[in-house]
Order: C-alpha cells, then sequence, then structure tokens
C-alpha cells in the first residue's frame, strides 16, 4: 500500500532503509555534520553559561552589595543625617571614597588610585579576599593600608613596604584581590586602597579634594526591618539627594546587565550556526545530486514520493542530530571556559553545572535551523521522475516548487524571531537579519564574480596549472560559493571586532603633529595653583590650560525645583512607548538633575568647543538680571532646555539664576579640562573652587618626574596622563572584545570546518580528475600547482571580501556607533588576508594530498 | 509553435486489434519535447497491445523513440496525447504516487545498468518492492528467487562486490519478486558479454514463462528481438513495422 509522507516517516521501513542507503556513507555524513558543530556549542554554551550565571546571581546576591543596603551621597553626612542613618539596621559601616596620587618612596612613582577609608564591619556577605589572608583584619586593627594587587605588581612593591597617602607614610599589610560586589575592570579603571582612618584623618587629603563619596552599608536581621528603613529612606532620598541601593536592586542591574549580554553572545554564536546551516544544506545538496539515481530507482520500483522524501530527509534529520549531540557535548565542555572569557565583568564566582533546559533549547532551536536549511536541497528528492533511470537528463519533474519558496519564508521569518528574541528589540532584531542577509549576498555575488572572471579571463597562453586552477572556480559541482561565504564571513567578523577595537583606541592616541595635551593634573587649590604651574615651568613642560573648577548643585529647571522634576512618571498619560529621557515634559535622568556639577568660568571658548547656537557671552556681573550661561548640548537635551531657559545653581548655599544664552558642543574625547556649564567670567572668581591644569609630556618619564615632583609638593595634587589613560582603555576595550571574539571564533572555525569538509566532498572529483591528468603525463608538482592556484584565489578574494565588508562594518559602528573617526590599521589586516590565506591553500593542498602519492591505477580502484 | 514530425517516409497505415485478454494498451501515444523554442515530436502516434504471458521486443536505430515508448508503457512519464493501459487500468489521469502504485502491482523492469541500489545487498535490493508496499514474507520470496537466479551464496554482499551478469540476476529476481503481469526489460544484455548475455536471456525467458509475465524487451540487438513472438520496429517516432500487425 502507498504510504504518505507522515505514514512512511514513522514506518520502520523508512528508517532502515535510510540506515541501509546511508551505508558507505556514514563517515561522509558525519563530517558533514561537523559543519554545526561549532555553532550548536556556542549557543549551548551561552545558554548554560547564562543559567550558571542567572543562579549565581541568586546565590551569592547578598555578597553583591556586601550588605543589604547602601546608602551614598556626594557630600559628607551631616550630624543629623548621621544620627538617623544610625538608627537604621543593626549593623553599619561608613565608607569614604575619593581619588588621590598614591606615592611608592622606593620607586619613586605615583599613581592615582581610588583612596578608600572604612569602618565598622562591612562586608556582612562575602569577604574582602587580601594577600597574605590576614591582611583585611590587619587593616581593620589599623596596622596599615591594603593596596590592589595589580598595582603593588606594577610599581614593583610588596606586603610589607611602605607608601605615601598624601604626606603620611604607612606600611602595605595586603594586597587586594576582590571585594564583594566589585569586579576586575573596576579595579582596572581605579585601583582601589583601603586606608585607616587615622591615616586619612593625618594625611589631610579629605578636605582637598573635590571629588569625595561617602557611604554607609547597613545589615539588617529581619526583612521586615529592612522595609522599613527603605520606605524610611525613600521618603528623604531626594530631599538630601541620596542614591539608595539595594541587593535587589543591584541583583536586577546585574541580572539584566547580564541578559543583555547573554543575548548577545547568543547573537554572536547564532552567525556561527547559520553558517553551519548553510554547509549542512550545501551538503546535502551533494548527497541528494549523487543519491537521484537511488530516488530514481525507488520511484520507479513504485516508492511514492512521500515515502523517498522521508528516506533522505530521516538521513539528514539524524546528521543534524549528530551534529547536536556533538555541538551540545562540546558546548558544555565550552562552558566551563567561557567564564574565563568574562570573568573580569563578573563580580561572582560562577559554578559549573549542567543546566538541561538551556542546553535542549540551544539544540532543539539548531536542530530546528539545520533541518530548515536541509529542506531546500531535500525539496529536489520529491521532484525527481522514475524515467531517470532511463535517461539521466530527465531528473525532474514538475514546475517551480512551491514549498522552497516556503521554506526560504520559513527560514527567514525563523532567523528574524530568533534575532528580536534575542535583541528584544524588533529594529535590532530586523537590522541584525538585514546586515547578515546583506553580508551573505555581498559574499555570494562576489563568489559569482569570481566565478565568471575565471570564465572570461583565462588566456590560452597562461601556464596549463594556473588555467587549470582557475577553471576549478567554476567548473560544475564548484564550492566557490560556499567557501567563499565559509571563509568571507569569519573573516569579516573577526575582523569587524578588531577594526572597530583599533577604532575606539586609536581615538585616544595622541597625534604627534599638534600640541595637544596629554597629562591633566587637577584637585589644586587656589594657594597651590602657583606652585603648581612653576614646578611645569622648571620642567619645561608647556601649560596648555588652566580650569578654574567650581563645584555645584542643580536647585531648580525652569522655574520647577529639581525634587519636584525629579518625582515625574517615567510615562506619562497615553504614553504606551518605552520610557524617553529628555523630551519636555519628560522626566530628566536622575543623574542630571542629582550631579556635581563641576563648572568653570572664562572669557573665551576652548579649543574642543563650539557654538551651536545662541551666543557666547565673554564676561558678566553680579549686577545683570542673570548670569549667562553657555550649555553642553547633551546635557541641555537631556535636561530639556534651550536657549533662555532658566536654571538655578546652588554653590554651596549661594543660590545663582542663570539663563541659558548659548549651547555648546564639546570635543570630549580629548584630554582637556570640559565642562557641561561654562559661567562667563566675572561671576564665580570668589566662589571655593579647585583648578585643573594641562599639560603635555614627552613620555612616561617626563611624565613620572612631574608627578613626582608634584606628589612630594602638593600631596593632595592629583595627575593623570594619557598613556595612563590608553592603558586603561586598551585594557577594558580588549577584555570586553576578547569575549566577543571567543564566541566570533566560533565562526571563523566553522568557515574552516566548512573549507575541511568541502574540500573532502570534492575530493573524489579532484582524485578523478588528477589521475586522468596523471595518466596523460602530468606530475605531482603540476597537480600540486593545480590546487595551489585554485585554493589561492579562494583565499585571496575571500579575505579581501571578508575585510571589505568589515571595513564596512567599522564604517558604519565608527560613523553612526562611536562617533570617532574611521581609521584603518594596515598591516593587522594584511596580517589577517595572509593567514586566512594560509589556512584556505593548507587545507586545499592537504585534502588532495593522497593523489600525488599512489599510482593512478591504485587511485581508481581505491575511489571506484 | 509549430510541431517537427520526423518522418520522412511513406509508412503503410498500421490497424490493430485490441484483445480483451490485453495487458498494455497503448493507444495514438504522442511525446513531445521542447527543444529551445521549437516542440520535437519522439513519437508521433503510437498505437498496439500486447497480451498477457506475450514475449514483445521493440527495435529501432537510436533516436527512433524506442527508450521513450518504453518510459511511456511504463508510466515512468505521461504521454503528450493518447492513452496507456496497463491491466486495464489507464495511467491517465493519475498522480505521480497512484502511477507508481500501479507499476509497483503491475510491472517489472530490467535495465542496461542494473540499477542495483550500490548500497544496499543483494538480498536487501531484491526486496525493496515488496517492501515498499508494506508486504510482509519479503525476505522469504526475495531468497527463493535469488536461489532461483544462482545467486542463494551472494545474498549480503553488495553490487560492486558482483560481477555485470550477477548484478543483472539480481536486478531480474528484483523484477519478478512482485510477480508482475509484465516485465519491461530495456537493452538487458547491452552491457554484459556475449555468454553472460546469454545466460541471462535464458533466465529471462524461462523465468518469464514459469512466472505467466508478458515480456516487452527493448534491444538494438535483432537476434535477441527474434527469439520473441512479436517485434515491433520503431522509426522517427512511428511505428514502422509491426510482426503483429495487419496492413490495411
Amino acid at each position: 500500500m502507498r504510504q504518505g509522507f507522515f505514514k512512511s516517516l514513522f514506518s520502520g521501513w523508512t528508517w532502515r532503509m535510510a540506515w541501509r542507503d546511508s551505508r558507505r556513507h556514514r563517515g561522509r555524513l558525519l563530517l558533514f555534520s561537523s559543519s554545526i558543530v561549532l555553532g550548536i556549542a556556542a549557543m549551548v554554551a551561552v545558554g548554560s553559561f547564562g543559567q550558571n550565571l542567572a543562579d549565581a546571581i541568586e546565590v551569592q546576591s547578598r555578597s553583591l552589595l556586601g550588605a543589604d543596603l547602601q546608602v551614598n551621597s556626594r557630600q559628607d553626612f551631616t550630624e543629623e543625617q548621621r544620627e538617623l542613618l544610625d538608627s537604621l539596621g543593626e549593623e553599619r559601616s561608613y565608607q569614604t571614597t575619593f581619588s588621590s596620587m598614591l606615592h611608592f618612596p622606593l620607586s619613586g612613582d605615583s599613581r592615582l588610585v581610588q583612596i578608600r577609608a572604612l569602618d565598622g564591619e562591612f562586608p556582612y556577605y562575602g569577604e574582602v579576599e587580601t594577600e597574605p589572608v590576614d591582611g583585611f583584619e590587619r587593616f581593620k586593627k589599623g596596622d596599615g593600608v591594603l593596596v590592589e594587587e595589580n598595582l603593588l605588581l606594577q610599581f614593583d612593591a610588596k606586603v610589607g613596604d611602605f607608601v605615601n597617602i598624601g604626606a603620611v607614610p604607612v606600611p602595605v599589610v595586603g594586597a587586594l584581590k576582590t571585594v564583594p560586589g566589585e569586579n576586575m575592570v573596576f579595579a582596572t579603571v581605579a585601583p582601589r586602597v583601603f586606608v585607616p582612618d587615622d591615616v586619612l584623618a593625618a594625611s589631610e587629603l579629605i578636605g582637598n579634594t573635590s571629588i569625595a563619596r561617602y557611604r554607609v552599608y547597613f545589615r539588617f536581621d529581619s526583612p521586615e526591618s529592612l522595609s522599613a528603613a527603605e520606605t524610611e529612606l525613600n521618603k528623604i532620598r531626594r530631599k538630601n539627594r541620596w542614591g539608595v541601593d539595594t541587593v535587589e536592586e543591584r541583583k536586577r542591574e546585574l541580572g539584566n546587565a547580564m541578559r543583555n549580554l547573554n543575548r548577545f553572545l547568543n547573537l554572536v554564536g547564532f552567525i556561527a550556526l547559520l553558517l553551519g546551516a548553510i554547509g549542512i544544506a550545501s551538503a546535502i545538496q551533494l548527497h541528494v545530486r549523487q543519491k537521484l539515481d537511488s530516488v530514481g530507482v525507488l520511484r520507479c520500483l513504485g516508492g511514492g514520493i512521500g515515502q523517498t522524501f522521508a528516506i533522505y530527509l530521516i538521513q539528514a534529520g539524524a546528521l543534524g542530530f549528530a551534529g547536536v549531540i556533538a555541538g551540545s557535548a562540546a558546548g558544555l565542555a565550552v562552558q566551563r571556559y567561557l567564564p574565563l572569557a568574562f570573568q573580569d565583568f563578573i563580580p561572582l564566582e560562577i559554578e559549573f553545572a549542567i543546566h538541561w533546559w538551556p542546553v535542549l533549547r540551544a539544540a532543539g532551536v539548531g536542530f530546528g535551523i539545520c533541518l530548515l536549511f536541509a529542506l531546500i536541497p531535500l525539496m529536489q528528492v520529491r521532484r525527481v521522475s522514475p524515467l531517470i533511470v532511463l535517461r539521466r537528463s530527465v531528473a525532474q519533474i514538475g514546475g517551480k516548487d512551491i514549498w522552497v519558496g516556503v521554506l526560504y519564508l520559513a527560514i527567514a521569518a525563523g532567523v528574524t524571531g530568533f534575532a528580536i528574541s534575542q535583541t528584544r528589540r524588533w529594529e535590532h532584531g530586523v537590522g541584525f537579519v538585514v546586515a547578515l542577509a546583506i553580508s551573505i549576498l555581498v559574499l555570494l555575488v562576489v563568489a559569482k564574480f569570481v566565478r565568471s572572471l575565471a570564465r572570461v579571463f583565462i588566456r590560452s597562453w597562461w601556464p596549463f596549472v594556473v588555467r587549470q586552477g582557475m577553471a576549478n572556480l567554476h567548473r560544475p559541482n564548484n564550492r566557490t560559493g560556499l567557501l567563499m561565504l565559509a571563509l568571507g564571513l569569519g573573516t569579516f567578523m573577526i575582523l569587524t571586532l578588531y577594526l572597530a577595537q583599533y577604532g575606539l583606541v586609536a581615538e585616544l592616541l595622541p597625534n604627534e603633529e599638534n600640541n595637544k595635551p596629554n597629562a591633566i593634573l587637577f584637585d589644586i587649590q587656589n594657594d597651590q595653583l602657583a606652585g603648581v604651574l612653576d614646578i611645569l615651568k622648571s620642567q619645561e613642560l608647556p601649560i596648555v590650560d588652566v580650569s578654574p573648577m567650581v563645584n555645584m548643585k542643580l536647585k531648580s529647571v525652569k522655574g520647577e525645583d529639581v525634587r519636584d522634576i525629579a518625582r515625574r512618571p517615567r510615562r506619562l498619560e497615553g504614553d504606551d512607548g518605552p520610557p524617553r529621557r529628555g523630551p519636555r515634559g519628560r522626566r530628566p535622568p536622575g543623574w542630571a538633575l542629582r550631579r556635581e556639577y563641576r563648572s568653570t568660568y572664562r572669557s573665551e571658548l576652548a579649543s574642543t568647543e563650539k557654538i551651536l547656537r545662541g551666543e557666547w557671552i565673554a564676561k558678566a556681573s553680579f549686577d545683570d538680571e542673570f548670569i549667562p550661561i553657555s550649555i553642553e548640548e547633551g546635557i541641555a537635551r537631556d535636561l530639556s532646555v534651550d536657549l533662555g531657559d532658566e536654571l538655578v545653581f546652588d554653590i554651596q548655599g549661594l543660590e545663582l539664576t542663570t539663563k541659558v544664552a548659548s549651547v555648546r558642543e564639546v570635543e570630549w574625547r580629548q584630554i582637556q579640562a570640559n565642562f557641561f556649564v561654562v559661567f562667563p567670567a566675572g561671576v564665580l572668581e570668589d566662589a571655593p573652587a579647585f583648578h585643573i591644569v594641562t599639560t603635555r609630556v614627552a613620555d612616561a618619564e617626563a611624565s613620572a618626574r612631574m608627578q613626582r615632583e608634584v606628589t612630594r609638593e602638593y600631596a593632595n595634587v592629583s595627575s593623570i596622563d594619557l598613556m595612563l589613560v590608553l592603558d586603561v582603555v586598551q585594557s577594558i576595550v580588549s577584555k570586553i572584545t576578547f569575549g566577543v571574539r571567543f564566541m566570533a571564533f566560533f565562526t571563523a572555525l566553522t568557515g574552516v570546518l566548512l573549507l575541511i569538509t568541502a574540500t573532502l566532498n570534492s575530493r573524489y572529483q579532484r582524485f578523478r580528475e588528477g589521475i586522468l591528468l596523471r595518466t596523460m603525463g602530468a606530475n605531482r608538482a603540476q597537480i600540486l600547482w593545480i590546487q595551489f592556484v585554485e585554493f589561492s584565489l579562494l583565499g585571496i578574494m575571500a579575505s579581501f571580501t571578508g575585510i571589505l565588508l568589515a571595513v564596512g562594518g567599522q564604517w558604519a559602528l565608527s560613523s553612526f556607533v562611536f562617533e570617532v573617526d574611521f581609521k584603518f590599521p594596515v598591516f593587522p589586516v594584511m596580517a589577517a588576508v595572509g593567514a586566512n590565506y594560509l589556512i584556505t591553500v593548507l587545507v586545499g593542498i592537504l585534502g588532495t594530498w593522497g593523489i600525488t602519492r599512489h599510482p593512478p591505477l591504485e587511485l581508481l580502484r581505491a575511489e571506484a | 509553435m509549430f510541431v517537427i514530425r520526423p518522418v520522412a517516409i511513406n509508412l503503410p497505415a498500421l490497424q490493430f486489434t485490441v484483445s480483451d485478454q490485453a495487458i498494455l494498451q497503448a493507444v495514438n501515444l504522442t511525446k513531445i519535447y521542447r527543444s529551445g523554442d521549437r516542440d520535437l515530436a519522439v513519437l508521433d502516434d503510437v498505437s498496439f497491445d500486447i497480451e498477457q504471458k506475450a514475449t514483445c521486443a521493440i527495435v529501432g536505430p537510436s533516436g527512433s523513440g524506442k527508450t521513450t515508448l518504453l518510459g511511456l508503457c511504463a508510466g515512468l512519464d505521461v504521454p503528450s496525447s493518447g492513452e496507456v493501459k496497463l491491466n486495464g487500468n489507464s495511467f491517465k489521469g493519475l498522480s505521480e504516487d497512484e502511477r507508481a502504485a500501479l507499476r509497483n502491482r503491475e510491472v517489472g523492469f530490467v535495465f542496461q545498468n542494473f540499477q542495483l541500489l550500490t548500497n544496499l545487498t543483494t538480498l536487501e535490493n531484491v526486496m525493496i518492492p515488496l517492501e515498499l508496499r508494506g508486504e510482509r514474507g519479503a525476505e522469504k520470496r526475495a531468497k527463493d528467487l535469488l536461489d532461483r537466479v544462482g545467486l542463494n551464496e551472494r545474498l549480503d554482499h553488495f553490487p560492486v562486490q558482483l560481477s555485470g551478469g550477477e548484478q543483472q540476476r539480481v536486478a531480474l529476481a528484483r523484477a519478478f519478486i512482485n510477480q508482475p503481469k509484465i516485465l519491461f526489460a530495456d537493452e538487458p544484455t547491452g552491457n554484459l558479454d556475449g555468454d553472460t548475455s546469454q545466460r541471462v536471456i535464458d533466465l529471462i525467458f524461462s523465468m518469464n514463462e514459469e512466472l505467466g509475465t508478458a515480456l516487452v524487451l527493448v534491444t538494438h540487438d535483432l537476434d535477441l528481438a527474434e527469439k520473441t513472438e512479436r517485434v515491433i520496429r520503431l522509426h522517427s517516432g512511428k511505428v514502422q513495422a509491426d510482426s503483429n500487425a495487419v496492413i490495411a
């Protein structure tokens, strides 16, 4: 009895037949399946890693904060505030944090660090890890300071050495390794130094700094008392401009960040899966082509369309399944190492555990995508005419197959759906798919171009091996398109990441041709300014800029108290969209309202500034009706203010009414003292101010010399140079991109796997041609040269197309995302081309290696 | 659009009597292929019938339409016009799957290049027609037939491990396993040497007789054609001569 497709799919005979028919091909089919292994592995690893991360956040949530609740302020707590805070919680710890220079007397070096003074029993959850382990205990006893481990290594200092906090020498009692809730990147940006209270008091630094933060950590015995304290603090937080942080809040923030990271990595892994699925489709196409006769015979003997289709669908499914199993196993193995790629960003200990749901989910997505792609060539099985057994040329029945179109739509919908599910924004998901489709299209168009070029440009007078090698690119059953895709996509991804990283870092590199500053000295008090400038002059360092800096807070915007503005709802009535920042009527971001504005006053625009609208007013006085100020365009947008709008600032109790006279564009990337708000000369001269001086140092040695001298004379003055900034940025960017590159390598390796499988697939064809050539007298070298020419052309074209795409991607990222100048590092890119080329040629030559080592007859028998 | 009639010879009109005993009836079969912007008639108004248990050879030069005719008669292809009836069942209007079912029930095939599935053993190849229809007892029937063609020692061998003659004997066993009413053989000895050919031909005719199957042979080999009861000669898509025909 004739069986339909679904009945056949569950018939024992169909499965037996699929098994029988796969004999002699099983090894090759397994090889095909390897192309999706890495894609599945990437997705399984990311999925499982994400679950482990979520578990770690849940289990170690309280150590994310080290306490149950934290209150932070940019101003020291008043007596009244302290009384209130002391009434909350069972235990509490006060911490003061500010930036200052740490001096290493042994080497004479200085480095800007984050000084922390701590009392109480913080951390209440988790541990401060030090080397030696009793370091934190000794610090609490007041024996000395804890210094960031990396900083000690960097300055060749060790536990027991003395360092200077301000002018106070103090011994190092431990190397600081971890602090609950803080990641390694934190430490890279601002190395931490824990200082006992008495040392801090003796250093007299705290009164001489422009930027200090004050925190209180609380421990509560019961959730009820915690909840009551939260309610109490929420009532007064805005008035006092306090930030209140809870474990739940920290959990939510970290959870969101980690989910975003996870989704992003999933998308990167998904590209590897898609490339693998394209490889599977290509392999199935080859398999089906080789099976046309078998299909014809089965159809001729009475096999139904559904029956024969089911046989080959089962084979494709088994192939996908093998890939999924191997990929899942590889993914679980990789997952153990994935935390290493991100450990610097994650303030948690991640334990490895197998979570089957993410594994099954990733495996399911992988299997589904693989099957969808495989179905496109498989559809051909349905259209094989039984007449093929009589006439090879008649292979197909029917007209256009509508199901192929349906499948393409299903793939597009599936891929887009997955992308949207990961990006959580349909426009981002669609953007991802469109970008990917364009990349694939470009590679395929270039492949077509290469084939045409190879056909049209071959000249009869060219050497035989060159003509043969080029002809291989366009001969029937060529794999040019697949290999271009496999090699080009991997190159594109890896290079785009590299170029993005390069562009970001290069933006900060000093331009040797101009005299832009590359070092900043800050927290210089009025009476120290002349002395600091003298030191710079004595060392023949140019004084590029001196800016006074006055701390102030916003009191009201356009007549409305900032506390009232902060209470506005996130969404207005009838507004269904996501909460937005900026436009009039909506709530400006809290930081813009609460922040401490460090403003300057001067009569001229700085070189990094440009007036966008309004008028730059050089001078004003208190006698004027209002003070005209210039505001930076970004903060103006955030605060929803423009020309003529009124802002009232509070400078240590004195209210100053200002009006926006101009809106400025500021080139923030320049190492320069840049400000949100600039006052005209004649108003703030008598206000308490710090000064910032920028200079230009020739090299690291000159920088160290300047810092040593300044720190020795004025311990509270901090300095930072561009080399340090570059180090930090480079370190952070490379840490970020390392994780992403780690995932992108899955795509690149999938490309190499596809190259290997495609080469092995075409091995038979190459063998036969090689044998024919050898029979006709070609020597081994000639055959190898033919392969060399073919794979060389492929490698070069794929690399260049990948680079072209990467440059396009980098241009788009530079222009629209990072807004930095487009830069192109020639040497590393050429090195990438070279590496890609070498891999391609190596795999190509190795894939057909045996052909030159055996006599033709032996090979003909073996391959028959 | 125009049709090229490939014949430039004057052929006498041939008339056929359609018997109630006919296992195969081909009525006014025409097959036109599109070639570029032209239509090419490969078969032009061919009619004949084959009675049960009869043997018939279709001969003719290359390009005369022999293989096309075989394909149409076996329901492997659809005529541009005309009709084929197999054991009284017309192929006309049947879907691909329905034609396949009819073939499976009524037809056996032997091909010049054997058309065995290379990854299946001898036994598995023979069992396919019965397995396709989900019938039990395929293995025993296949073993009996392989015993009949003298290959009971080669059940687990793969086609590549067999000689050409052995492969054709496996194909023969496969062709008879579903007890077809008619066997179509396309140049069954075309790939075999003289002695082997003779043994295969003897086997085809003897099994045909034993099992009461009609035989339609397509061949270039006139000596082989002479062994059948009837010879239909094709030329340029038309029946040029039919030893059974009554000339009007």
